[in-house]
């Protein structure tokens, strides 16, 4: 089958992209939504523009759609993204990096059901713990793109996930009780390299 | 040792309806091991303590068109607990009428005749909704909230071998009246039950996803 990826660039879509084609599916193109709005439900790529060169590295064709980021009114515009991805490159399916936002996977859910396609959520309800671990053990090189929770500072922001980085960051979230996977938007990743990229990016 | 039957056609669903499932059963220290529906044999059967059998997604319904591979269920004593797609396997076994598909059977979710719509009924619900449980079911009492993602139902009100412990009145369409000739009060979208005798329990939504005690409720049985 061939999937298309709702991709925002960070370290969920992207492991979700491996796991498909670790499972063996085809990948035919990536799908991501550009929104005006920071603050919207659904999508969060603070690093947007550079979704494109990581499209590149994986060598994979990307639909890239815009949208105002209205509550609700910017679903129209995921479906409009599907719509395309399934007409241009015949996918059966997407995959999204959901791990618990009810929010984003029930909408996403919603849109494939009436679109006729299977919906893939890799990630769901998967510990976050477990998830940054297996991330680094498949070398995915994952930068901290944005902060915004308590016990995260700016010195995070640029900085490259590691086993010693990891260690702390699991601390801080137990002591400032913010979620580690960040699914409330507690900070932003992107990712650098990792077994889909033909090559390095530098950010 | 739990037996975790996997009825997911899709590879990458494994990650969806099944992995939850198992995390559940380590964080709680409990033993298992997970099949595909297709490969279970006797000596699976023998060796397992309880089964439980996973949802899949909206769209993965091939486990439908091998009813044969669950016939077993019928002969099974031990506690069995059916999620979502295995609640529907369960009902579809237990009513007597689901007839061995052939080929001319594979588009079955699509052209339904008219016998198999009185069982595999479609009812689309996507998302976090409130049930109401009559009486204790695996932990929960009263209104709970629960996970749906399913299409279709089966209407367990017209299976005699089981109690409905869940299940909320839903809207009777102007055809159903047109084309029964019985007299119709309620129907029923089945979201938890029982078989009365034995310890065979359905769940339509997720509690892998939300009321993950009910699955380790059932793990301690």
């Amino acid at each position: 089958m061939k999937l298309g990826i709702l991709f925002s660039g960070g370290k969920d879509s992207c492991y979700a992209a491996y796991l498909a084609r670790q499972e063996g599916y085809e990948i035919s193109c990536l799908i991501s939504i550009v929104s005006e709005n920071s603050e919207s439900y659904m999508f969060h790529t603070p690093y947007i523009d550079k979704v494109n060169e990581q499209a590149e590295a994986m060598k994979i064709p990307i639909v890239i759609v815009n949208t105002k980021g209205e509550k609700e009114k910017e679903l129209a515009d995921l479906e409009a993204a599907i719509k395309i991805a399934v007409k241009k490159y015949k996918i059966g399916g997407v995959v999204s990096g959901a791990i618990e936002s009810v929010y984003q996977a029930t909408r996403i859910q919603k849109i494939c059901n009436k679109l006729g396609i299977e919906s893939f959520n890799p990630l769901w309800q998967k510990n976050p713990e477990e998830h940054w671990k297996d991330l680094l053990k498949n070398k995915f090189k994952v930068v901290i793109a944005s902060v915004a929770a308590d016990g995260l500072t700016e010195k995070w922001i640029g900085g490259e996930i590691d086993e010693k980085s990891l260690d702390e960051l699991i601390k801080l979230s137990k002591k400032y009780k913010f979620h580690l996977g960040f699914e409330g938007g507690e900070a932003e990743t992107f990712v650098i390299d990792c077994p889909l990229f033909s090559r390095r990016l530098e950010i | 040792m739990i037996l975790i039957i996997n009825i997911c056609k899709e590879r990458l669903h494994y990650y969806e309806f099944v992995k939850p499932i198992c995390d559940i059963l380590d964080n709680n220290k409990i033993r298992y091991f997970v099949k595909s529906y297709k490969e279970i044999n006797r000596g699976d059967l023998e060796k397992c303590s309880k089964i439980i059998i996973s949802g899949t997604s909206l769209y993965d319904n091939e486990f439908v068109l091998h009813s044969d591979k669950f016939k077993w269920i019928l002969d099974f004593s031990k506690p069995l607990l059916g999620i979502c797609g295995g609640m529907q396997i369960i009902g579809l076994l237990f009513n007597g009428k689901m007839k061995e598909k052939t080929e001319e059977d594979k588009n079955f979710l699509k052209k339904k005749t008219e016998e198999d719509k009185n069982f595999l009924k479609k009812k689309t619900e996507i998302g976090f909704y409130f049930e109401d449980f009559k009486k204790n079911f695996l932990g929960l009492t009263g209104k709970e909230e629960v996970y749906h993602l399913h299409n279709y139902f089966v209407d367990f009100s017209k299976l005699p071998d089981f109690d409905i412990l869940c299940g909320k009145e839903i809207p009777i369409s102007h055809s159903d009246l047109v084309n029964s000739k019985k007299k119709i009060s309620k129907s029923k979208c089945s979201q938890a039950i029982k078989h009365k005798e034995k310890e065979i329990y359905g769940v339509l939504f997720h509690p892998e996803v939300r009321q993950k005690k009910l699955i380790f409720n059932f793990c301690r049985l």
